[in-house]
């Protein structure tokens, strides 16, 4: 056994992750999630809001970390949405967009059909240039924004007569997977101008990096997959499940980061047992050469 | 020549930089000077876009091991740019229905969309999956209770594992939340190590990184650090 | 007597007399039904622009108000407002009365709480509706006027001062527009006095070096900073090129660098450079390729082949340049091949993706990753870990840190990637510029050290609250002015 394991193939743990992975999606296993601090923080932020508030909604990411960052962007949106909040979404990335459509696609369209395209909520699109987009749309978004997604003129948008600047949203949130993301939006937004109110959700990674900046730059944040689990129960006690039959369908778009959670706790579970069994296996190996 | 040429207008560039944080007069240079970076950078596509041609045919011609995926990289490169640049299959925006590439390049429904619902997302999402696996791998070889610091560092990494799962809830769960030591609960001391001890180890390597960039920025600027351009200061 | 900040309870108290206020009018009755009087307004009101900013903000100053302090409570101040933000006001103005006219039309008809109502009505009602409400907004439009020059349009409320203070600071201005401005003085009954008004038009004036010293979000700070830290670099860089010698500490990663190439070239096998996946414009790229450019010399000695793929075609470019140069210099130009950098794509899934299947197909035994590192640093470490190579990594990505030192033989932690190329090098003059660094090293320690003094001294004077304020004050001026 001993022999087995310290020269263990690196497949047997791919197959064991594997297995912590997709037993529990298969399983549909779903754990209750307890709000701390920070989900509660961008949770009141937005509670905060009044109807017809306009929130800018960043969307830095891209597919590959769209399994760590969906949940919580359907999450905003619904929240959003809920609100009677206008939306207006943007994006640094190139495929941001097409997250963005993502959201829409799970939550606007089917569920709040009611609202309009250029009045309760616009897509402004991708702009290159990283954190230079936002040191110039902080003071003038129109410059670099003059249609949105779609080619239509911004001046035609309804919804644009009274943003001028970013400073003008009453929130921006941002879901970010890397650069340019929240750290960009922290150093060039809400800290030169402290009017600007921010709150983000990020992948897990970059979490710590992010806390030096809490609260006074940075409100609240989400830290990855549970981050979003935190958050979509507080939206869920707030607002309720809503799907057609409007009871807990399965598996749920509302609960996405909530039924997310369970293959991260075994997959957690199981990495504290490859750890302890590696180091089982050093301390047999350090005895054997001691005695040798 | 070769040399001196770009050295002034990295000096120039960073100069500028500089001044227009400063003066607020200046400060468009520092958006010129970053728009001119943007437009080569965007020249350069043009050059990368061949080089990747040049390369993956000539792996093609030379059947080195792999050739078959130059060949798949050629065809998905070639098929990309031709969708995309021509917006084929996309329809003209509604408010300019005259003009027959006033569409989105990526409308619902598009080869374009296809290529990036159906290839793009899945194998981006696939390769950011893989981490999972790696990261159990290197966690069962590389972390070992070598010495004192590394049993601290198991501690933690096994206090943020559960506290960051519902796992961390059930086993301190004991604990009333209303109690003195409710910060022991490992959901919460998850929180602190995250939020006192990483932010300290953080902030002190970001200090040195913050240095060690102004730095190395200044030495290049003033061409004390020429190797970029070339070994040795010649 | 300056500001610009008040405490939130303090802000509250008059977020609720200024809410008190825009129902009062002028010489109204109060309460008891005796007709108040109000306070004689501030005179002598002076705006001019505010020195050493960048050109948003004015300074305005009055005289108090004869009745000062007995009969004044606060005093209110107010710019005026451009053409472009009249013509908004009146619009807003305007929908805001429609819509209240609409709603006021339609509890009429329905009484309150008629939205949760909707749901409920007949096809034929809901049209009812509907008509009533265009009704009322055609009469709300027609009946709606509004005069652009009356002074409730024409000025804007900025925010308020206490009685005794006679100044205030008005940021967030356009620097092309001229204003006017306004100030007015309320009684202790909330009667409004007249407003006294400055009588020319003034604009912000940008200045030529944003240097505010005692106001957060001034430059004046950093750039002594800056000063400080580059004149210590460059006087190190100068004290070194004079031969006073510099000693560095080893640093492990470095020195394995030439065991890294010979063991390649024992076993002929190639070495890996990856130079991260950012482009030129980030100085962990300018980094990686000054490393390159001594590791391509050391290998060019050894004859051994370095291949560098690149996610930027600029970094291609500078590469190709880079390795070049080093080829020359070790005297074997003939030997280099600039195929071996190429370009293979920004997108950084696809580049790892290309990267982990070259490495399991050309099992290189040196591999180098030097540079901008995110999510695939841990792929590429593992798999060069399972072919087998030796592996040095450099990077400043804090994040990317644990997985390089998990899985990579050697690891240059941040400040060790950017001194790895004066340290390589053994120039003077590079070594200086390490030394210079710990200057900087110095000023941090030396500011925490003040900080966390000052905060510790305000906590343990808490009992002496005129004392304890001073070191709190001297704190916050450190942190919130010097450091931001």
């Amino acid at each position: 056994m001993y022999e087995f394991l310290k020269n263990l193939d690196r497949r047997w743990v791919f197959l064991l992750m594997l297995l912590s992975v997709a037993v529990p999606i298969l399983l549909n296993a779903r754990f209750p999630e307890k709000p701390t601090g920070l989900a509660r923080a961008v949770f009141n932020e937005i509670e905060k809001l009044n109807e017809g508030d306009p929130v800018l909604l960043a969307f830095d990411f891209d597919p590959a970390s769209e399994g760590e960052l969906g949940p919580m962007a359907t999450a905003f949106v619904r929240h959003c949405a809920e609100k009677k909040l206008k939306m207006y979404f943007m994006s640094l990335w190139p495929v941001g967009p097409r997250m963005v459509e993502d959201a829409l696609d799970r939550v606007v369209r089917p569920d709040f059909p009611d609202l309009k395209y250029g009045e309760d909520w616009v897509q402004l699109g991708y702009k290159s240039g990283y954190e230079a987009v936002i040191k110039v749309i902080v003071t003038d978004l129109k410059q670099l924004y003059t249609t949105d997604r779609f080619g239509a003129s911004i001046d035609s948008i309804p919804l644009m007569a009274d943003i001028q600047s970013v400073q003008d949203f009453s929130l921006v949130i941002n879901i970010s997977a890397g650069y340019a993301g929240t750290k960009e939006w922290v150093q060039y937004a809400s800290t030169p101008y402290p009017d600007i109110i921010l709150v983000a959700g990020c992948t897990g990674v970059q979490a710590p990096l992010l806390y030096p900046y809490i609260p006074e730059q940075l409100p609240g944040l989400l830290g990855a997959i549970k981050g979003a689990a935190e958050y979509e129960m507080l939206v869920l006690d707030k607002y309720g499940a809503r799907d057609e039959n409007g009871e807990l369908d399965e598996p749920g778009k509302y609960f996405e980061g909530i039924r997310r959670m369970g293959p991260q706790l075994i997959a957690h579970v199981l990495m504290i047992l490859l750890i302890i069994t590696g180091n089982i296996i050093f301390f047999i190996e350090r005895n054997r050469e001691g005695s040798s | 020549m070769k040399r001196t040429v770009p050295l002034i207008i990295t000096f120039l560039g960073g100069v500028v930089l500089i001044i227009a944080y400063f003066i607020p007069y200046t400060q468009a240079w520092g958006e010129k000077a970053a728009v001119f970076f943007d437009v080569l950078a965007a020249i350069a596509f043009v050059l990368g876009g061949g080089n990747l041609l040049k390369n993956h045919l000539k792996k093609v011609s030379d059947r080195v091991a792999g050739w078959g995926y130059s060949v798949i990289c050629l065809v998905a490169f070639l098929v990309t740019l031709t969708v995309g640049l021509g917006k084929i299959g996309v329809n003209p925006n509604t408010q300019f229905s005259n003009y027959a590439w006033s569409g989105v390049y990526d409308q619902v429904g598009s080869p374009f969309w296809w290529l990036y619902e159906y290839g793009f997302k899945p194998l981006t999402a696939t390769m950011f999956a893989i981490l999972a696996f790696y990261v159990a791998s290197a966690a069962f070889r590389a972390f070992r209770a070598k010495n004192f610091e590394a049993i601290l560092l198991l501690g933690t990494a096994f206090i943020i594992l559960l506290g960051r799962t519902y796992a961390g809830v059930v086993l301190t769960g004991f604990i009333p939340d209303d109690s003195a030591f409710s910060g022991l609960k490992l959901e919460n001391f998850t929180v602190y190590i995250m939020q006192v001890f990483n932010t300290a180890g953080n902030r002190a390597i970001m200090i040195g990184i913050a240095l060690g960039v102004a730095s190395t920025s200044l030495k290049v600027l003033l061409g004390v650090d020429r190797s970029y351009l070339g070994s040795g200061g010649d | 007597m300056k500001h610009s900040r008040v405490s939130p309870l303090r802000l509250l108290f008059l977020l609720a007399l200024v809410s008190s206020l825009a129902s009062a009018t002028h010489g109204q009755e109060a309460d008891d039904g005796v007709v108040s009087s109000p306070p004689r307004p501030p005179s002598n009101l002076r705006a001019v622009d505010y020195p050493m900013d960048k050109g948003e903000k004015i300074d305005l100053t009055w005289d108090l108000s004869l009745d000062d302090p007995e009969n004044v409570s606060t005093y209110l101040v107010y710019r005026s407002r451009t053409d472009k933000e009249i013509e908004k006001k009146i619009a807003d103005d305007r929908k805001k009365f429609i819509d209240a006219v609409k709603t006021a039309a339609t509890e009429g008809l329905f009484g309150e709480g008629w939205k949760d109502r909707m749901a409920d009505l007949t096809q034929e009602q809901l049209t009812h509706v509907r008509e009533v409400r265009s009704r009322a907004a055609e009469r709300a439009e027609t009946t709606f006027s509004s005069d652009p020059t009356s002074e409730d349009n024409v000025y804007k409320f900025l925010g308020t001062a206490m009685p005794g203070e006679n100044e205030f600071v008005i940021d967030k201005l356009d620097g092309k527009k001229s204003y006017t401005f306004m100030v007015k003085a309320v009684g202790t009954d909330l009667s409004q006095s007249a407003g006294v008004v400055t009588e020319v038009g003034l604009t912000p004036v940008l200045q030529w070096f944003d240097g505010e010293w005692n106001t957060s979000g001034g430059r004046f700070w950093l750039s002594i900073i800056i000063l400080v830290f580059c004149g210590a670099v460059v006087f190190w860089i100068l004290r070194a090129r004079s031969g006073k010698p510099i000693r560095v500490r080893k640093i492990a990663g470095l020195e394995a660098v030439d065991e890294a190439v010979g063991r390649a070239t024992e076993m002929g096998r190639p070495i890996l450079f990856v130079p991260g996946i950012q482009d030129m414009n980030d100085i962990q790229t300018i980094a990686a390729m000054t490393i390159l450019s001594h590791i391509s010399k050391t290998a060019a000695e050894y004859d051994a082949k370095i291949e560098v793929p690149t996610a930027r075609s600029l970094v291609m470019t500078t590469a190709r340049e880079t390795v070049q140069a080093s080829y020359l210099t070790a005297g074997k130009p003939d030997a280099y091949n600039q195929d071996l950098i190429y370009y293979v794509t920004d997108e950084q899934f696809g580049f790892v993706a290309y990267l982990s299947g070259m490495m399991v197909r050309e099992k290189p035994a040196a591999c180098f990753y030097m540079g901008a590192f995110y999510a695939e640093s841990l792929i590429l470490a593992e798999t060069g870990n399972h072919v087998g190579a030796i592996q040095i990594a450099g990077t400043a990505m804090p994040a990317q840190l644990p997985f390089f030192v998990a899985a990579c033989d050697y690891t240059l932690i941040g400040e060790e990637f950017f001194a790895a190329s004066a340290y390589l090098s053994g120039s003077p003059e590079e070594l200086g510029s390490l030394k210079g660094q710990d200057v900087g090293k110095i000023i941090v320690v030396f500011l925490m050290f003040i900080g966390i003094t000052l905060f510790t001294l305000a906590a343990l004077t808490s009992a002496n609250p005129g004392l304890s304020s001073i070191f709190r004050n001297m704190g916050d001026f450190l942190k919130n002015v010097i450091l931001t």
